[in-house]
Formats: C-alpha cells, structure tokens, sequence
C-alpha cells in the first residue's frame, strides 16, 4: 500500500457556526495526502486549526466542504453511523487531556473502546493486560485512573486508543503537559508504533517532537491554511 | 449473536459501574422515588382492600332492609308489618332487628349496641367487639358500666368478645340481649329498628322491594346492592381526597426527577462525549443511560411495592388508614386479606416509573446525538 495515499483530503474547509454572526472559518483549501505506516506532525501557531484537522482526518467530524477519502473510499459524506464503525475499526484517539473516565480502573478504561464489538472477555482481558505490559504500566491496571501521574495518564490513554488495534493512531498535543524525559519516553513509544506498521498523526508546537528521528512529515499551518512542509 | 449478548453484557457492566460511581446522587434518587411509591401504593392496596373487605360483609347482610321514615329521617317501625311482609310471594323469611348508637363519653367512642338474632345472650351480659376490649382493656368475666341515654347506669358482664375476621364492620359493637336494649335505650315495646327481608330468588329482589313499598307506604326499601353503592361512594371519596393528596407529592417527585435528570452535569455531558469519540454508538450511550434510569426507578418501584404489600396486609396500613376509613379512636386494626390486582401495579408503574425513565432519555438523547468533536476541545 505504499505510495498510494492512504488518507487523502482535497479541497477541505472547516465553518463553524455557519451562517451565524460567530461564524468561525477554521480550515480553508486543505489539499493533504498521508501515507500508511508514516509519522506526521501538524504544526502551527495556536489557532491554526490544527485540533480541527485532526477531528476531520479521525472521523470525529464532518467537512463543510471537499473530500475525505479514506484506502479510496469517500467518507465525507457517510452518515454518522458509518463514521462511528469506521472510527471503531481505523482509529485510536489520544486526546490533549486524555479524557479518561474517572471512577474507572485503568484496565476499565482501556477497554472501553471495545464494549461495542462485543469481543469475548477473555480475549479482551487479555489484550488490555498485554497493552499495559507493553507501556509499562501494567501494575497500575486496577488503580482508579485519578490516582495516576501525568505519564501513567498518558499511557492509559495511549493503550485505549490501541485496544481495537487500529490502523491509524491519533494524538493531539501528546507532550503538552510532559516533562523532557517523559517526552524522550514518548517519542520511545512512537517509534515502537511505527516499527509495528501503525500510521501517526500528531500535531503539536514543541520542537522536541518535530525534530525528533521518527517524524517522517512535518506539515506547517497558518491560519486554517498548509503553508509548507518537510 | 455471541457478540450481540457479550455487547449487552458489557453495556449491563459499565451501567451498574456507573451507578456505584454516582452512589449519593443515585441513592438519594432511590430513596425519595421508594418513598413516593410506597406512599402511593400503600394508598391503592388499602383503598382496593377496604372496598373488598366491605363488600364480603355485605355478602352476610339481608337482601332487604325495610325501615320506616317519619318526617323524611330513620324512624322505628312496628313488629306488626312482619306478619304481612311474610305474606309476600317470594320473601323467605322476614325479621325484626334491634339495634342503635351508644356514645361511650369516657372513651369518646361510638358503639353500636345490637341484639342478635341467631343467639340468645343472657340478660344483664354482653358479648363485645374485638376493638372495645382492646380500648377498654376488657376480657370474658370483667364486668363494664354504661351509663344509659335515660341517665341510669347499667352494669353489663362480659360473657364473650366477638372475633376480628370482620372487624371493620364488627369491631365496635355491643351484642345484648332484648331486655336489656330495651330498657336502657328506653326502646318502646312492640317497636324494632328496622326489618331484615331475605327473598328465595335473588334475580326477585327489585320486584319483592316494590311490593313492599306497595304494602307499607311510608317505608324506606333498602336492598344490598344500594348499600354496597354508597359504601363504595364513600370509600371511593376518601381515596379520591388522598389521591388529590398525593398529586402534590407526585409533582414534586416529577420536579425532582426533571431536575435531576435534565440537569446533567457538565461531567456528564463529558463522559458521552468521550464514549462517542472513542467509537460508542448514539443507541450504546442511550442504552447505558436508559438502564441506569431503568434500574433506580424499576428497583425502587420494587422495594416500595413490597413494603406497601408489608405496610397494608401485615401492619393495618397503619400509616394512614385513620384518614382512610375515618374512625378516629375505634378504628380496627383488622389483617386485610392480601388483594393485589394487575391493573393497580400497572396504573402505578406508569405513574411513576415511565415518566422518571421518559425523564431521563429526553435529555441523554439530546447529549447523546452532539458532535463528538467537542471532546477534543
Ligand atoms: N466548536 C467550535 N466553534 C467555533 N469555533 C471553533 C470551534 N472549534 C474551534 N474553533 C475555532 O477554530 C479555530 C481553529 O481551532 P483549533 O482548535 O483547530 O486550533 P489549534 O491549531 O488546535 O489551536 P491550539 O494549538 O490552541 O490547540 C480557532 O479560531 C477556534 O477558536
Ligand atoms: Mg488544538
């Protein structure tokens, strides 16, 4: 599948609150094509519409105009039930806060994700523990999850969004809150994903990230807009 | 279909999860929801089994009573119509009876004082209903004084206490003996309260009561059927002034639950949005939200009609059966027959538990169906 885009947008714009005296023009004349099994950071001053292009390319949202195609297949114009068997199968969301779900355990969390498909216990349970052995967090699996640091959180949040084994990892600001040496940890993890055959796609504004070895594209944003890349 | 049960199992899982996470705000809504139904219930059941109660007295009471009105008020009636009433095709037996009201001033308590026709008591004894010898702490071989409308006291023995199976209708009650009512109501002889007719086919009993308004012109014709109707009137009265009652608690209840429910907390709100984004479906968030709804208000629905069960058929429905059958000092505290009917349950469950749960989905379905966006902001 190599060469041939494995996520492609063209002509994309993003309007919030159309039509309406707060209409907010988020994302204009997006062209990007992805390829599988790559790493790439989106980057860009805040409130470049990076966090908007994640929502589009993870299926959490909708384009107000262009094209969304995904191994070929247009999905811009899926209902939201597609979406969410897509989002499902393709992809695993780390969110900028994590949003794991207090109250829960660790190992509760991670296998949030698979309730819906229904996937026998054992397997399931099985599949969770060897996530968390693989982070390293895999004493924590029973702690409630406010109990953890900001680096446990993290990996919480990273073994959920693996948990289905999707092909597309998605993480928005992943080392906002980190120190150096829980990014250095990160970007260890990162590399473990990639040698594994996942696609990332990142956005952030640290330098740490966007230098590091492992990134295959960084692509540049302004203003709703792509203004370059390497 | 494996996966369809193990996709139920894990959402069953993740709901009562749920509930322990909100364990105060879940167990208060329990609570005040037990408390409603209970309430509710308690009312229903008790109503439903006075009226049953009522009506399986009634059962032994004559076909036929025959009173005599003097200026449009109860008056007494001569022995001497009993001998024309049994001349009448289709009564099989016609009686005089005795009885009348006696109001014990110590105690503040009406009693009925009676003579009974199918047993002779001893002149100068009394057999007694259950609730006077509780009231009045008498067994067989104490002895009571009634001081008579005529000022002169009379002192009765008690020679038995009536048994509490028809308590409701029995519990006040004097038996005498004929002598005795006579002479301490000062009863003019030759008189009786009113006359019992039993007809010998039932299907008979509007014609037989017309003949007998034909035979004496200024009786009152009471049958069974009427009295049945005004007991039900009456019970259905007093049911009706404690269901207006309880509409108010019934509003409240709704406000609750509308605030409780509507109000979803801003965590709430969260925690659906980040079920959505990480691949939930509308209908697996709702699902979840609807049990958790489900269960506080099917489990207390539960609890609450069991205790009302206890509270009616085990206790007296001693919580409010004053209000209910109205008899301040004398009421009976009588074991109703158990008596459930479906329809009661039904009318209460659709009282209760489908407004809670229609509650709680209008305002999960509108958190349910957001854009799962929001959670990355
Ligand atoms: N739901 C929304 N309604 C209205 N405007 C929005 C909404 N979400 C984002 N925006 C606006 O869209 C623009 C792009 O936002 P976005 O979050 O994509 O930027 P970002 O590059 O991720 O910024 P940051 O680095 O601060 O996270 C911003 O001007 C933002 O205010
Ligand atoms: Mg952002």
């Amino acid at each position: 599948m190599t060469g041939s885009p494995f996520l492609a947008l063209q002509g994309i714009a993003k309007i919030y609150n159309e039509g309406r005296h707060n209409e907010v023009r988020a994302l204009a004349d997006i062209d990007l094509d992805l390829e599988a099994g790559k790493v790439t950071v989106l980057m860009g001053p805040s409130g470049s519409g990076k966090t908007t292009l994640l929502t589009l390319v993870g299926c959490l949202a909708r384009p107000s105009a262009g094209r969304v195609t995904l191994e070929g297949r247009d999905i811009s114009g899926m209902p939201e039930r597609f979406l969410t068997a897509i989002r499902q199968r393709t992809f695993g969301f780390v969110f900028q806060r994590f949003n794991l779900i207090p109250g829960l355990t660790v190992a509760d969390n991670v296998m949030l994700p698979a309730y819906p498909l229904g996937r026998p216990h054992p397997e399931l349970k099985a599949r969770c523990r060897e996530l968390l052995e693989m982070l390293r967090i895999g004493d924590r699996a029973d702690a409630p999850v406010q109990w953890l640091s900001g680096g446990e959180a993290q990996r919480a949040a990273i073994a959920r969004a693996l948990v289905n084994d999707p092909a597309v990892v998605i993480a928005d600001e992943p080392t906002a809150n980190l120190d150096t040496a829980l990014t250095a940890e990160f970007i260890g993890v990162v590399e473990m994903l990639k040698a594994q055959g996942k696609t990332l796609i990142l956005t952030s504004h640290d330098p740490r990230i966007c230098d590091a070895a492992v990134v295959d594209r960084v692509v540049e944003m302004r203003d709703g807009r792509i203004v370059g890349g390497r | 279909m494996n996966r369809t049960i193990e996709r139920q199992r894990y959402l069953i899982d993740f709901t009562i999860a749920s509930l322990a996470r909100r364990r105060g705000r879940n167990l208060g809504l329990f609570a005040v929801y037990t408390l409603l139904v209970f309430v509710l219930a308690s009312a229903s059941l008790l109503g439903y089994g006075l009226r049953k109660e009522a009506r399986t007295v009634l059962a032994a009471s004559p076909e036929i009573l025959v009173q005599h009105l003097l200026a449009g008020r109860h008056d007494l009636i001569p022995e001497s119509h009993l001998a024309a009433l049994r001349d009448i095709r289709g009564i099989a037996a016609a009686e005089g009876r005795l009885w009348g009201y006696y109001y014990d001033a110590g105690m503040r308590a009406n009693y009925t004082l009676m003579v009974p026709s199918d047993r002779t008591i001893e002149p100068g004894t009394a057999i007694i209903g259950s609730a006077i010898a509780r009231l009045r702490n008498l067994g067989e071989g104490d002895a009571v004084h009634f001081l008579s409308p005529k000022a002169k006291m009379f002192r009765f023995g008690i020679a038995g206490t009536l048994p509490s199976e028809s308590e409701l209708v029995a519990a006040d009650v004097v038996l005498v003996s004929e002598a005795d009512f006579r002479a301490f109501f000062g009863f003019p002889a030759g008189m009786v309260t009113d006359i019992a007719v039993s007809v010998r086919n039932p299907k008979e009993v509007a014609t037989v009561s017309a003949k007998i308004s034909r035979l004496i012109v200024d009786a009152r014709v009471v049958t069974r059927d009427d009295i049945l109707r005004s007991y039900e009137s009456l019970f259905d009265w007093r049911q009706g002034m404690i269901t207006v009652l309880l509409a108010g608690a019934v509003l409240a209840f709704v406000i609750l639950a509308w605030d409780k429910a509507a109000g979803l907390s801003a965590e709430e709100r969260r925690e659906i949005g980040i079920l959505k984004a990480i691949g939930w479906e509308t209908s697996d968030v709702i699902a979840v939200k609807f049990w958790e709804g489900g269960l506080v208000s099917l489990g207390a629905f539960l609890v609450a009609y069991t205790l009302a069960y206890l509270h009616v058929f085990h206790f007296g429905g001693a919580l409010f059966a004053p209000a209910l059958k109205g008899w301040a000092t004398l009421y009976p505290d009588f074991r109703m027959v158990p008596e459930i009917s479906g329809q009661q349950i039904a009318t209460i469950f659709f009282l209760t538990v489908v407004p809670y749960t229609l509650a709680t989905i209008v305002p999960v379905w509108r958190a349910a169906i957001i854009d799962p966006d929001t959670v990355m902001r």
